[in-house]
């Protein structure tokens, strides 16, 4: 068994990643913008409810609660929507889940599939495993179709193309859609991918989605979207494959009236979203004939087994902290490596890999705490953080020169003689770097520093020397 | 009252003005200062950068020192952090009852500067004079773990002559985050040029907040852009009189 | 076949697996479930608090807010008031479920019910004329279950033209209570649709109409009880 997160494994760090994009100023702009868009649009929509924080505590504890008692829903969801027709099946990582929709789609010849924005098939690849099995995947959703035209990766988990721009939106639409004349209107760009997939829609017999919501008690599925593509995909085809992480499961019916509320809030600042479909199994007469649910572990369980950071799984994929995050902000989504980005991208991507890969990223945080203060069902983020730093310390990732630091310094502050000592040292050393009061270059890991910020020289007497001088003074 | 001032390693070092002007206020309100020399850090680089059991021996230090205090004065909102959200998880991981009883009795008498003159010592005015355009930065700790919410600004606001610029985009990270600021030194430095942007669009003399490390970070770019504009602790501010600087 | 046996091998072997990874982290906690989940706080606003009027307005602006038109009409106006829409509209005639009430349907218009359209069929239309199970006024949603009168999924999606009637009483004021009322009939599909489909995909600039209906026209009808 292997766990694969998209290409996460072979993604450079996090910090030479960030250098290039900070370079690029169009996409900083592009990000910027959408980012205070949606913080903006969230904030008012938030405002005005005046039980958000009575939501937000019970959307975490019914996902605290569904994690302690995953076994017992998953099974009860199997049941209930085998019970009414549909077929469950289970996939232990990216391949396994792979391997079972290319089979199912080859039972029924498939040559082509409509997708609805799921983030599951990109976190394992599924496109290019549909691709090299001879079955073309279309993504219907508008972003996921213009990253998929521009041979492009995601960059947000709700809006995956908000790093490109309408005028880069409008070439890649007339070069890939054939197109003679196009205006540069949003309105235009739409109504081009309107006509694009409309014969799509109606002509392909095969469909995948994603899930936002599986309820155990009766073994439905619940998919949130805007623009109608979701609908389309879950009920024009005949077959539905419907892809879904295993923490993606929540207790009774009822409890979407929780989510439903936190949910599109969060995500896109809308009191409630466009469209919502839920179904259960099959229905004579109504959508497709035939309906497949493959559950998802990859690396989720590895994720469920350390209780301090568990509630990663909580997330129900807003995206409120990515747009919250001032580091997100600055870098956009690539920087991540992965198609999780932002600051719950920095925890649920090297917890999938069960810490093997993308070490840098829970260090991508200035631990600001912005993500914890929105997140819709209470993941602290920045505790998180910490806790995974925490075990790359044990795991003895970070760098000998920077334990050896740290272990330094630990001794030296234990003590308050050694503290001392310790500041006299650093006056002393600090001679040839120092001019009037200010550092303005450093050797070594603080050269970082010092590259484009002054660092304030130590003074000739600390305060615990001034306070000394003073009680003598006293006497 | 008898005022137990906790002054943190990186103000010791780096910002002794600070601790200089926390007692000269805290005495100018009446209350008596003590400082017990047997302190040193809280820890809250280790622990923030991932190494938790070198934390161990700061916060036992932490509390053999402060035990028997009768109120603990910290001028760092991200130290006061340190202690309040991690020490009692700290203390749960050791095992040791005793250690979490010991935090759980000690933390209700531990407050940030400004927390301890309003909440504690129940003023906003200090009777200070300041005749100085300022704005404030609020640093993410004060904002997001201690909710100090308005007390910084309602205690410049008593400041004789000093005019309060309001900060654009003050919720924003100025970038510093302890090691972040050297691990991912270019988007820290990104930041950071946004939240100097938005300082100097101010036109403030002074851009003051009620940690040191923050202000360090904007002071960083400000002197390197020789902008002169200057950065300077809250404390600072409301110790300043008519009659000049504090001792 | 070799083949099938051991496929059906992996699927048992790769369910035990993943269950038996997570009863090694969870540890079983099992009894005390039931119980745990009524635990589970719910202090959020569960029940009404606004007046009938107060809810009805609520429901229209945020339909206006969707950018959805709505005319207010008595049940025994139904019948002009849908001419009315459909003229508004620039509308010849409108598919419907096959269940809808003719009483409802104004001459002079064509109305095709719903026997079998192919989607081809549907996508040919002018629109589609429903009713509705209930609908929410905080957040203007209205819910279809699609059962007789409300058409099956396609009819509601495929035209670019969706005139939906609400009448007054299925109007309840927030999204618990309208969860609520949903569950009454959970296993049958559930479609919510708050105002017309629309994407901000493109530089966060909201756009009204990508693949559901581009227009959404709402019937707020009053019964005749409630004179």
């Amino acid at each position: 068994m292997s766990v694969r997160v998209g290409e996460a494994a072979q993604a450079p760090d996090f910090p030479a990643a960030a250098k290039d994009l900070l370079a690029n100023a169009q996409l900083r702009k592009n990000v910027r913008h959408a980012t205070d868009v949606i913080t903006n649009k969230r904030a008012k929509v938030v405002v005005e409810m005046s039980d958000w924080q009575a939501l937000r505590e019970s959307g975490h504890r019914i996902k605290e609660h569904v994690l302690r008692h995953l076994d017992y829903y998953l099974d009860q969801f199997e049941a209930a929507c085998t019970a009414a027709g549909g077929r469950v099946h289970w996939a232990r990582d990216a391949d396994e889940a792979n391997r079972i929709i290319v089979e199912i789609l080859h039972t029924h010849k498939a040559s082509e599939v409509i997708k609805v924005k799921t983030m599951t098939s990109d976190e394992i690849g599924l496109n290019a495993a549909l691709e090299s099995a001879g079955i073309q995947p279309q993504e219907t959703d508008l972003a996921d179709l213009i990253v998929q035209l521009g041979n492009d990766k995601p960059s947000h988990i709700v809006v995956p193309a908000l790093h490109r721009n309408k005028t880069e939106i409008r070439r890649l639409f007339l070069e890939k859609m054939n197109l003679s004349e196009l205006g540069d209107r949003p309105e235009d760009l739409a109504e081009a991918a309107r006509r694009y997939l409309r014969e799509k829609f109606l002509r392909v017999k095969f469909a995948i989605s994603g899930a936002n919501f599986a309820i155990a008690e009766t073994g439905s599925v619940c998919v949130v979207e805007s623009e109608g593509n979701g609908r389309m995909c879950v009920s024009l085809p005949e077959v539905l494959i419907t892809l879904v992480g295993i923490e993606k499961v929540i207790p009774k019916f009822q409890d979407l009236e929780v989510f439903l509320q936190l949910l599109p809030r969060s995500a896109t600042g809308e009191r409630m979203n466009p469209y919502n479909s839920i179904w259960t199994g099959l229905t004579p007469g109504d959508g497709p004939r035939e309906f497949h649910v493959v559950l998802l572990d990859n690396g989720r369980t590895n994720v469920l087994a350390d209780e301090h950071s568990r509630e990663t799984l909580d997330c129900i994929r807003c995206g409120a902290c990515l747009n919250a995050c001032p580091v997100y902000r600055q870098t956009g989504g690539l920087a991540y490596g992965s198609v999780y980005a932002g600051p719950i991208g920095a925890i649920l991507t090297p917890q999938l890999q069960s810490m093997e890969h993308s070490q840098s990223l829970p260090y991508a945080s200035s631990l600001c705490g912005a993500c914890y203060e929105v997140c819709p069902v209470k993941i602290n983020i920045p505790e998180i953080l910490i806790h995974l730093r925490s075990k790359l310390v044990q795991n003895g990732d970070p760098p000998i020169s920077e334990r050896l630091a740290m272990k330094g310094a630990s001794f030296a502050l234990s003590n308050s003689h050694r503290f001392s000592a310790a500041q006299k040292l650093a006056r002393i050393g600090q001679k040839p770097f120092e001019r009037n009061g200010t550092i303005r270059k450093l050797p070594g890991t603080l050269a970082g520093w010092t590259e484009s910020r002054d660092l304030p020289a130590i003074p000739a007497e600390s305060f615990r020397e001034w306070w000394a001088r003073r009680q003598k003074s006293k006497l | 009252m008898l005022v137990s001032l906790f002054i943190t390693c990186y103000n010791d070092t780096l910002f002794p003005e600070t601790g200089r002007a926390v007692v000269t206020l805290l005495e100018r309100l009446g209350h008596t200062v003590e400082f017990r020399q047997a302190q040193t850090c809280c820890g809250q680089m280790h622990y923030n950068t991932g190494y938790q059991r070198e934390t161990f021996p700061m916060m036992r230090r932490f509390l053999d020192v402060f035990e028997d205090a009768e109120i603990v004065c910290i001028p760092s909102s991200s130290c006061v952090a340190m202690i309040r959200d991690h020490y009692p998880k700290m203390a749960a991981e050791t095992g040791n009852r005793a250690i979490c009883e010991r935090v759980d009795e000690l933390l209700p008498r531990v407050f940030e500067f400004t927390e301890l003159l309003i909440d504690k010592l129940g003023v906003t005015d200090v009777l200070a004079s300041f005749p100085h355009s300022v704005t404030l930065h609020p640093s993410c700790h004060s904002l997001r773990s201690l909710h100090l919410g308005q007390r910084p600004r309602r205690l410049l606001q008593k400041v004789h002559g000093l005019k309060l610029i309001d900060l654009p985009e003050s919720d924003q990270c100025c970038g510093f985050g302890g090691t972040f600021a050297v691990k991912n030194a270019d988007v820290s430095v990104a930041m950071l040029s946004d939240k100097v942007r938005c300082v100097l669009d101010t036109g403030a003399e002074i851009c003051t907040a009620v940690d040191n490390s923050c202000l360090m970070h904007i002071q960083g770019a400000l002197s390197r852009h020789g902008t002169g504009v200057r950065c300077m602790h809250i404390a600072e501010i409301l110790a300043a009189t008519d009659s000049g600087e504090y001792e | 076949m070799v083949g099938k046996a051991s496929k059906i091998k992996a699927m048992s072997d790769a369910r035990a697996e993943i269950f038996e990874k997570i009863r090694r982290s969870t540890g079983s906690a099992g009894g005390l479930r039931e119980a745990e989940y009524e635990m589970i706080p719910r202090e959020y606003r569960q029940s009404p608090t606004l007046d009938v009027q107060t809810r009805l307005n609520l429901f229209v602006d945020r339909l206006h807010d969707y950018g959805a038109s709505v005319h207010r009409c008595r049940e025994t106006a139904i019948r002009e008031t849908i001419a009315q829409a459909l003229l508004e509209r620039g509308k010849r005639g409108l598919l419907i479920p096959d269940n809808l009430p003719h009483e409802w349907l104004p001459d002079s218009f064509t109305f095709q019910r719903d026997k079998g359209l192919s989607f081809h069929e549907i996508d040919q239309s002018e629109g589609v004329l429903t009713g509705c199970a209930i609908a929410i006024a905080a957040t203007g949603t209205i819910v279809l279950r699609h059962s007789p009168g409300e058409g099956r999924r396609a009819l509601t999606l495929i035209p670019d033209y969706h005139l939906c009637v609400v009448f007054e009483y299925q109007v309840v004021e927030t999204v618990a209570e309208g969860i609520r009322e949903m569950e009454k009939l959970k296993t049958v599909p559930i479609t919510t649709v708050s105002g017309p489909s629309a994407t901000s995909d493109i530089e966060m600039t909201r756009i009204k109409g990508v693949h559901g209906p581009r227009i959404l026209d709402v019937i707020l009808a009053r019964p005749l009880t409630a004179e």
